[in-house]
């Protein structure tokens, strides 16, 4: 190209992605020139690992187009956007563990293959380790396992810096610095300053502010699927971009009326890295924060703690409503009134032995306490919306004698409606004294409760009660660097 | 019509339809004349794998990678040991069955201790551990062939109303396992696991308690078949569990119960067993070997799992 | 540079060194043993079972299991010791369709997502049928070839040593040190990872289970060149003992984490167990039951070491 405009690397033009009736991505253009870093922020579900997903070619829009140096490419995917130089470094580990430092360069690498490879593929990631992390130490015949998480972290980063026929044009990072101490993200961070000035370009997502701020030429700040700003960065302070994160707030329709919960009795307690946890009885407490950042690792250790393994608790103190329905939810084979039944099955048996009728007459009253849509509670659970299986979920709960619910993120991607009639429950049980430890990524939902502790980095960094619980309080525990 | 299209859809359907048509093509040459002898000999041997194959059965309900390979083993031994004990004395029934009981408690509770402690997965705990069993069952027994108590030969091998003893006793503990399964909570909880441990953890079932019972309950069900077994055929042999350890999970998988786990049904492996013995009958009476028998069990085995297999997918 | 023992190096310590023990304990008890024809005499049988080790390890490598090991490699004696002997070219054809099926089966099995034990349950019925086709009862005879092959004795190392230590090193060239033993051992490190990169996993998964069937194929052909006459049931215990020996030579589950040459001594260990119990004069009954009780012993104590591992990485 001799013309003086200069082509993006990769662009995506009105992007939209729809997981059933949530919408992640609604209309999103973003460009990404040779030569500059684009920061991306913004809060839980705001489609940032959706558009990483379009960029990498893992995900084909429903609706939109990506074109690369300025042409639209057909069939973009995968190997398409390898071709292009489009690297991309994973929150999860997407190495090997099994296999070498070397070994997984190698697998990296499609073209790397023939005689004396190993060789080649030490000289590759080894000068790339070298360059981004100078002293950094990692042996580079060492299996993946065997090394730290920042090792493993610092692998990665220099993997897809790496060059061996094809050059990274555009490597996007998610979260790279997230287990990495300071030096080695500044070492990094200088790297990929260096990259954008010799013309790669970066898509840079972290929730360390400053380091946006500071590494990033431009940053695009997403809420609900769409770009709310998109400015250079240095028009944005730490201030502004909270500001921004949070800008599509609709009022606060929800406000719940403080209710004085100082003198109730204290049912959960739990303590570990950071501010302790309690939760009293009949109060909702709130867990808060960017997602992945040990919410629903609390969450399981307060259930681990609080139930048997090997024989089944009298009373038992929490249940649980799970938010991966797949994983940990539903029983796909059964029907609804088994799958809302199983935490509860002493209430309706003697001496192990079920009685079926007691069972319906338990299903029967759920079915219209909550308003399961369905016209046989013996359908599968499978033939329930996810919004009703929720439902479902919530009712096993409920319908224990456990006086602590455990909700780990239950109404994501659930429909408005059903949302408002599960948050009226909750409100009733909590009046009649049940206590809640409910993990949220909607804002909207931890502004429903009693008291809110906010998560940064596997830690309670905040503790937010009654008129404090405001998003932009909670926005601004959950991005480090902001509460100074 | 509803009602065969509803029964067309259970699972357990199948094998005992393919049990029934291979019976009628072997009544069929034979001209029906050993139409009762056939379906008896036919019961007598399926409740072997009957027993056995509810064990499994449980077990395999536990989801992926849940599976006994010590059953042959615990065959053997109880068979062994039991007989020893009796020493062809009618007095010594009792004890012998309570002896062979007891190996299986000690089995199941070897088993799952294994799978706990050592943090293996139970084909791997359940394979050492047969090794052990086997050879103890090879120590005590010396390659003496002792007789099985004149009262209980008698009993395994004859029939009550036409029906063989021994199919008896195995619907009676078809009836229980049926109970276990459909009726109480413990059936519950194995089903939940099975479909997925960690929402049946989170659904409070006391996920380890429930697999320690589900693995000595398949134990106990392996040393009583040996236990019957031994009686019947008149003496213990040191290979008389060998052909169970694929058998019992053939009828698993033939009778319709889920390899994925969370599934499982008890008439399904009736079907399953009849229709393994009468498939070698029918072979044999049209003159066929056990060459051809086996070649085509294997590829039964294999079309059962890969239609089974193609409608449950995301399961391994 | 001040490196750590991997956890890799320690993993192969312990069938290392349970071997060894258990060798010295033979040449203690009985000090005959220490010589070119007690050698052989105690490892002669391992060759086979090294090989069917490796074709277990290589399907286990992509997180899968083979539970008809045994009968297969029972059918390739048993075609070995009548075709491969009286008409080598179809006798070399069945064997490569052989290998060919255990392909298909691995892609199957990753197609439509099946469980392989039940397939390969499944298959194992089929191979016993045609074993017990070719040979109704024992017999047939070693082609010349096998049984020279097997019955060498090159100078100072018994044959059983040489082929053993030949195994293991092309084992390790192929499974460790080839392209293809790297991408095998990715799939089942982390599937996603190899197809992101842009590999076929299918492809993969054919390559793996090919390299089993020929390991496999070569098994029986070891084996019958020992025993000079095949039967349809000569190597039912392979199955077992096949994953016993990739578990005892440091071999997982899952994962991907295998290990040639611990399976090779693996199988070694798993063989001399029998010698050692029979040297000690205890009843050769307890064979199986030593094999299984090294399993234990090998499979506590990496789990110790693993404990120990963690605590060291924690401080």
């Amino acid at each position: 190209m001799t013309g003086d405009r200069r082509k993006a690397v990769i662009e995506v033009d009105g992007a939209k992605v729809s997981f059933g009736a949530v919408k992640a991505l609604d209309g999103v253009t973003l460009s990404i020139m040779p030569g500059e870093c684009v920061g991306l922020v913004g809060h839980n579900g705001a489609g940032k690992s959706t558009i990483v997903s379009v960029i990498n070619g893992g995900l084909t829009p429903h609706q939109g187009t990506v074109s690369g140096d300025g042409e639209v490419v057909a069939n973009y995917g995968i190997n398409a956007a390898r071709t292009r130089g489009v690297r991309c470094v994973f929150q999860e580990l997407s190495l090997c563990p099994n296999l070498s430092i070397i070994e997984n360069t190698r697998i990296m690498h499609r073209t790397l293959g023939g005689f004396g490879w190993r060789k080649r593929a030490r000289q590759i990631i080894e000068k790339s380790l070298d360059t981004v992390f100078p002293n950094h130490g990692i042996a580079s015949d060492k299996t993946v396992g065997d090394l730290s998480i920042a090792e493993r972290q610092m692998v990665e980063i220099a993997m897809a810096f790496s060059d061996a026929g094809i050059a990274p044009r555009l490597v996007i990072l998610d979260e790279p610095t997230s287990s990495l101490d300071a030096s080695l993200a500044e070492q990094m961070l200088d790297h990929v300053r260096r990259f954008v000035a010799g013309g790669g370009a970066v898509v840079f997502i972290s929730h360390i502010l400053h380091e946006v701020l500071t590494t990033a030429s431009r940053i695009v700040v997403m809420k609900d699927g769409r770009i709310v700003a998109e400015r250079p960065a240095a028009a944005f302070s730490e201030h502004s971009l909270v500001e921004a994160m949070g800008s599509v707030v609709k009022g606060d329709a929800h406000r719940r009326r403080s209710r004085d919960l100082a003198d109730a009795p204290l049912a959960l307690e739990q303590s570990g890295r950071g501010m302790p946890f309690r939760a009293s009885r009949g109060e909702i407490v709130g867990l808060a924060g960017l997602a992945g950042h040990g919410q629903t690792g609390m969450l399981m250790a307060l259930h681990a703690a609080n139930s048997g393994d090997w024989l089944p608790r009298r009373d038992p103190l929490v249940t649980f409503v799970a938010g991966d329905r797949r994983l940990n939810g539903v029983f796909e084979l059964w029907s609804i009134l088994k799958n809302l039944s199983i935490a509860s099955l002493d209430g309706v048996a003697s001496r192990g032995v079920l009685d079926a009728g007691a069972e319906a007459g338990r299903g029967a009253e759920w079915k219209r306490r909550i308003e399961i849509r369905t016209q046989d509670m013996e359908n599968r659970i499978l033939s329930l919306s996810g919004g009703n299986q929720q439902k479902v979920l919530f009712a096993r709960a409920l319908s224990t004698r456990a006086p602590v619910v455990l909700m780990d993120d239950p109404m994501r991607g659930v429909d408005v409606g059903t949302k408002q009639e599960v948050y009226e429950i909750v409100r009733q049980e909590a009046e009649a004294g049940r206590t809640f430890v409910w993990y949220s990524t909607e804002m909207e939902e931890v502004c429903l409760c009693d008291r809110v502790y906010v998560f940064r980095e596997g830690a309670v960094v905040a503790e937010l009660t009654g008129e404090a619980i405001t998003e932009g309080n909670i926005l601004a525990a959950s991005f480090a660097g902001t509460a100074a | 019509m509803t009602a065969i299209a509803r029964l067309s859809r259970k699972p357990w359907i199948w094998s005992w339809f393919a049990a029934f048509v291979v019976w009628f093509a072997t009544i069929l040459v034979t001209g029906g004349a050993s139409t009762f002898g056939l379906s008896q000999a036919a019961l007598t041997f399926a409740a072997f794998s009957i027993i056995v194959g509810i064990g499994q059965m449980f077990v395999i309900t536990l989801g992926p990678g849940n599976i006994d390979l010590s059953v042959p083993a615990t065959m053997t031994l109880a068979g062994t040991v039991a007989l020893k004990l009796m020493d062809v004395d009618n007095a010594m029934i009792v004890p012998g069955l309570l002896v062979a009981v007891v190996i299986g408690i000690a089995v199941g509770i070897g088993n799952y201790a294994l799978i706990k402690a050592l943090r293996i997965p139970p084909i791997i705990a359940t394979l050492s551990m047969s090794f052990i069993i086997q050879s103890t069952a090879i120590w005590t027994n010396r390659g003496l062939r002792i007789k099985p108590p004149s009262f209980l030969a008698d009993f395994t091998t004859s029939s009550t109303l036409g029906i063989p003893n021994v199919a008896i006793i195995a619907l009676v503990i078809s009836l229980l396992a049926w109970f276990l399964l459909e009726k109480t909570i413990y059936g519950r909880w194995i089903s939940a696991i099975g479909q997925s441990m960690p929402a049946a953890r989170m659904a409070g079932i006391p996920v380890d308690g429930t697999r320690f019972a589900t693995y000595v309950f398949c134990a106990v069900l392996a040393s009583l078949a040996g236990y019957l077994l031994a009686c019947f055929s008149g003496g213990a042999a040191l290979n008389m569990g060998s052909e169970y350890l694929l058998m019992s999970i053939a009828v698993v998988v033939i009778g319709g119960t889920a390899v994925a786990g969370g599934d499982s049904n008890v008439p399904g492996i009736w079907g399953a067993s009849l229709f393994m013995f009468l498939v070698v009958s029918m072979l044999n009476t049209y003159g066929l070997g056990a060459g051809i028998r086996l070649v085509m069990t294997g590829l039964i085995i294999i079309s059962v799992i890969l239609l089974a297999g193609g409608r449950q997918p995301g399961t391994r | 540079m001040n490196r750590r023992i991997s956890a890799d190096a320690l993993r192969l310590a312990i069938p290392a060194l349970s071997l060894t023990v258990l060798l010295a304990a033979v040449f203690w008890l009985q000090p005959r043993a220490m010589s070119y024809v007690g050698l052989n005499l105690l490892f002669n049988l391992a060759v086979p079972i090294a090989l069917a080790t490796i074709a277990q390890m290589l399907i286990m490598s992509v997180n899968d299991l083979d539970l008809s090991m045994g009968t297969f490699v029972s059918f390739v004696a048993c075609v070995t010791a009548t075709f491969l002997r009286d008409a080598p070219l179809v006798g070399v054809l069945i064997l490569a369709g052989a290998v060919a099926v255990y392909s298909v089966l691995g892609v199957v099995i990753y197609l439509r997502n099946l469980p392989s034990i039940v397939v390969t349950l499944g298959m194992s019925f089929v191979w016993a049928g045609l074993a017990v086709l070719l040979l109704p009862s024992p017999g047939g005879q070693a082609p010349d070839w096998a049984r020279a092959l097997m019955t060498v004795k090159p100078p100072l190392v018994p044959m059983a040593i040489v082929a053993s230590i030949a195994i293991a090193i092309v084992a390790h060239l192929v499974v460790m040190r080839s392209s293809l033993g790297v991408l095998i051992r990715g799939v089942g490190g982390n599937q996603r990872s190899v197809e992101r990169a842009g590999w076929s996993v299918v492809a993969t998964r054919a390559a793996a289970y090919g390299l089993a069937g020929i390991f496999a194929v070569l098994a029986g052909i070891a084996l019958v060149g020992l025993t000079t006459s095949a039967d349809a049931n000569i190597a039912l215990r392979y199955t077992l003992l096949s994953i016993a020996g990739v578990i005892l030579g440091g071999g997982e589950f899952i994962g991907g984490r295998v290990s040639p040459v611990g399976a090779v001594i693996g199988a070694l260990t798993l063989t001399l167990a029998g010698s050692f119990l029979s040297f000690l004069r205890i009843s050769p009954d307890w064979q199986i039951g030593a094999q299984g009780a090294i399993l234990i012993v090998v499979l506590a104590l990496r789990l110790l070491l693993r404990r120990v591992e963690i605590r060291e990485k924690g401080r």
